[in-house]
């Protein structure tokens, strides 16, 4: 761990400079199960992403195409540094294209 | 009307970080995201003592991108008029462009809206000030360890209205205090409940809220995994059923008239709501049946607020 | 040059304000402070002064709402006292850690119970530890000119502290003196807006009020330290300032024929000029008596106060709040006590207690304390409690 800083290098009052610092807090580490999304069965619904406490599905605009043929424009995936495993996107998935694994460390 | 918004309409961008420390599966994490997708980014969110609070901004992280202020527990409301003030006394002195579109938006819980901030809420919905105010709701004090608040409902355990010989939970035999009703009472121009379960519908009202000029409330239920004694997979399917059984009904009050936004035309009984939840495991059948009484008579009241039958009754 | 008006102290401190230009003002009525917002409400009321006017439901809320104000960069000012600045209580540590300036009045008042609406210095003795820069004056002049002082204080960035301006309740707010009253333009170029300050701003997003935990906490509480020792230095650079512009010389501490004096009386506020009077009389009868008023209270000047009694051999030190169980009795009392042997000098002090719940100072009563000073000059044991002038047995 780096020396923190002193009273001397911090903004005064606490006032906190930097706005989404918390991305280097890696909630991640709290996880137990970890969400798989199987690209082949998702329909691109977007619930997940709006259930998701954390923000940790991402949505990119990457073009997929599925061995049956339909092709989507965007695909969701999961920030691994942030997700905590809730499975909120496991449970509320319509399709059932998200699974929980045990983490293995 | 407008047209309905949907899964589309909201905005890609996040401007609650993740990195944040609220437990996993926080009903609350989830609405305050859409409060600012819905609100965007020029918007100063005031926040009181709470769970969002100290799990947000622990120095040096913060979640927020967005200007964010906390002070104390019992006077959000209070700081959110005087950011408000300063604002608009800027403006006039040409400090602040005149054209500037800030949103003051107030979050905070149930302890700090219900019990300890109501003084501070009042005066800035009587005054009128520019405000929304917005509380999640996730029915105690969770943030010290799940101790009774005015707003936690009869018969739930927490640790301080614990289950025992003499007491069964919570004790209070009636229907919490009304929020929203408390907040019309102020002759507010909006007023609305909302839920997490429900991200469209709270996106809609924090947008229409925002689009009204005065003091503005939603009243937001939590659910709260550690403090529900739920499952952490489960908040968003007991935000569901909340609606489904009538538990939380989804309205809004725009000056004057109330509207359903969560029609439920055939409720599911309170039993199934009540069952997915530790807090609520001792009940009795016959507990059961005066929680479900108190939810019968809600929604006659609401609908009679509507004047129709937009929840229906329990399915047989 | 200003313009001299009669003004009872509390609608000195309105013109003040309106002088400097206050964006968001916000008080909660309590005697004696209401005519201070009554007056400001007029201002406002009659377009005299482009500011918000908060009718707020409590003391605790018109802080709120003053630190919401000057957190998005307004001048906010509030006035109050007694049972209103308790209320403020949590929200004054709050506010000068979170380091939002503004100036807060307050006219010197009793804190219940009984309930007292007179003066005495209670209320502001009670807030001393709250980080907050003090001043206490003595007359509705320096009540109005440490408004002007204040803002040029608080919002100056080595400081960046809110502060507090007092004078006594009635004895001052209510009683009419001649004020010179400065122009707006005048008083506004002492005073600049400068905004010195973070803000919330949209365009540049920052939190204020994070968690500090132990890793942090500390750091920031070292920071408000440093703070006070740099409002120390600019308070005597402002009134450098001030005299230079409207003539009037103030000092973190004032003086009175101190120099030769082997007694001395010090405290604070209005009774300063009952005291002033009795030196007068008690020279004219050879004894060697002085005075010394402490104005800024916080930061405490305590070299100042060491070296003005470095040559008193009793000094009697009066406290116009009670803290009872305390080694002296009175916050003053402790302070000049800690100054003195801070710096070695062997000068004893025995304490005070004048003035509780509006009990006024006679002569009479100064002559007591004159006495007992006298009594215990040379003495080898002084007393340990403090000395309960005007009190019925």
């Amino acid at each position: 761990m780096s020396a923190l800083p002193g009273w001397r290098q911090l903004p005064i009052g606490a006032v906190n400079l930097v706005p989404g610092s918390s991305v280097s807090y890696k909630t991640g580490e709290w996880r137990t199960l970890r969400p798989e999304i199987d690209q082949e069965k998702c329909i691109r619904c977007r619930t997940c992403w709006m259930y998701c406490p954390e923000g940790s599905i991402i949505e990119v605009d990457e073009p997929y195409k599925t061995k049956a043929g339909r092709e989507y424009k965007v695909t969701y995936k999961i920030d691994y540094d942030h997700c905590k495993g809730c499975g909120i996107c496991a449970n509320e998935c319509p399709v059932k294209a998200i699974s929980m694994v045990e983490e293995v460390i | 009307m407008s047209k309905p918004i949907t899964v589309w309409d909201l905005p890609r961008d996040e401007l609650l970080a993740p990195g944040h420390r609220m437990c996993q599966g926080c009903g609350a994490a989830i609405a305050f995201r859409h409060i600012l997708k819905a609100a965007g980014k020029d918007t100063i969110v005031v926040m009181p003592t709470c769970c969002g609070e100290i799990t947000s901004t622990v120095y040096p992280d913060n979640a927020w991108r967005v200007p964010w202020i906390h002070v104390a527990f019992e006077n959000a409301a209070a700081v959110a008029s005087g950011i408000r003030a300063g604002i608009e006394v800027l403006k006039r002195k040409g400090v602040i462009p005149k054209d500037r579109q800030i949103n003051v938006v107030a979050i905070g819980g149930d302890g700090g809206t219900f019990d300890i901030g109501l003084q501070a809420l009042s005066g800035t919905l009587e005054r009128g000030d520019d405000v929304l105010y917005i509380c999640y709701d996730n029915e105690a004090y969770m943030n010290t360890g799940i101790q009774r608040s005015g707003s936690t409902p009869m018969g739930a355990w927490t640790t301080t209205t614990p289950v025992g010989k003499i007491w069964r939970g919570e004790w209070r035999p009636k229907k919490r205090k009304d929020l929203v009703a408390i907040a019309i009472a102020h002759n507010v121009p909006y007023a609305a409940t909302a839920n997490p379960a429900f991200p469209l519908d709270l996106y809609a009202k924090v947008k229409k809220a925002l689009s009204i000029r005065g003091p503005k409330l939603i009243h937001v239920l939590s659910p709260c995994v550690p403090g529900w004694r739920i499952e952490p997979d489960k908040s968003v399917a007991v935000g569901k059923l909340a609606v489904l059984t009538g538990m939380w009904i989804n309205y809004e009050y725009e000056n004057g008239v109330y509207r359903v936004t969560t029609p439920v035309p055939k409720r599911k009984p309170v039993r199934e709501y009540l069952r997915l939840q530790g807090r609520f495991r001792h009940l009795s059948e016959e507990e059961i049946k005066k929680i479900q009484q108190l939810v019968d008579a809600e929604v006659e009241r609401i609908n009679k607020l509507i004047g129709k039958e937009v929840i229906g009754p329990v399915e047989g | 040059m200003g313009k001299v008006v009669p003004l009872g102290g509390n609608y000195a401190v309105a013109y003040a304000v309106k002088a400097c230009d206050v964006d968001v003002m916000t008080a909660y009525p309590i005697s004696p402070q209401t005519t201070i917002v009554e007056r400001l409400s007029e201002f406002v009321a009659n377009g005299e002064l482009d500011a918000e006017f908060l009718h707020v439901e409590s003391e605790h809320t018109a802080l709120s709402v003053a630190i919401g104000a000057a957190a998005v960069g307004a001048r906010a000012y509030s006035a109050t006292c007694s049972q209103g600045l308790a209320l403020m209580n949590e929200l004054l540590y709050i506010m000068s850690a979170m380091r939002l300036p503004m100036v807060l009045t307050i006219v010197n008042r009793a804190l219940s119970a009984p309930i007292n609406i007179w003066n005495d210095h209670s209320d502001f003795m009670s807030v001393q530890d709250a980080g907050w820069v003090m001043m206490m004056s003595a007359s509705n002049q320096e009540a109005y000119d440490e408004v002007i002082i204040g803002y040029r204080i608080a919002e100056d960035p080595r400081v960046l502290l809110p502060v507090i301006t007092s004078m006594d309740g009635y004895i001052q707010s209510h009683v009419v003196e001649p004020v010179e009253v400065e122009s707006d333009e005048d008083v506004l170029s002492f005073a600049p807006k400068r905004r010195t300050w973070y803000v919330l701003d949209p365009d540049k997003p920052v939190a204020m009020g994070s968690v500090g935990d132990p890793n942090y906490y500390y750091e920031f509480k070292r920071q408000q330290w440093e703070a006070m020792k740099e409002a120390r230095q600019v308070f005597d650079e402002v009134v450098v300032d001030f005299a230079k512009k409207f003539g009037r010389r103030y000092s973190a501490i004032e003086t009175y024929m101190l120099d030769d004096a082997e007694v001395a009386i010090v405290g604070m506020g209005s009774f300063m000029g009952t005291i002033k009077a009795y030196v007068d009389r008690a020279r004219k009868e050879g004894i060697k008596v002085g005075a010394l008023r402490v104005k800024l209270y916080r930061p405490f000047p305590a070299d100042d106060v060491a070296k003005a009694l470095s040559n008193v051999k009793l000094v009697g030190v009066m406290d116009r709040a009670l803290v009872p169980g305390s080694p002296t009795g009175g916050h003053l009392h402790s302070d000049v006590i800690a100054a003195i042997k801070q710096r070695g000098l062997d000068v004893r002090t025995i304490g005070f207690i004048a003035g509780l719940g509006g009990r006024l100072l006679t002569m009479d009563n100064v002559k007591q304390m004159v006495s007992a000073l006298i009594k215990y000059k040379d003495a080898r044991e002084l007393p340990k409690e403090p000395i309960f002038i005007g009190v019925r047995e």
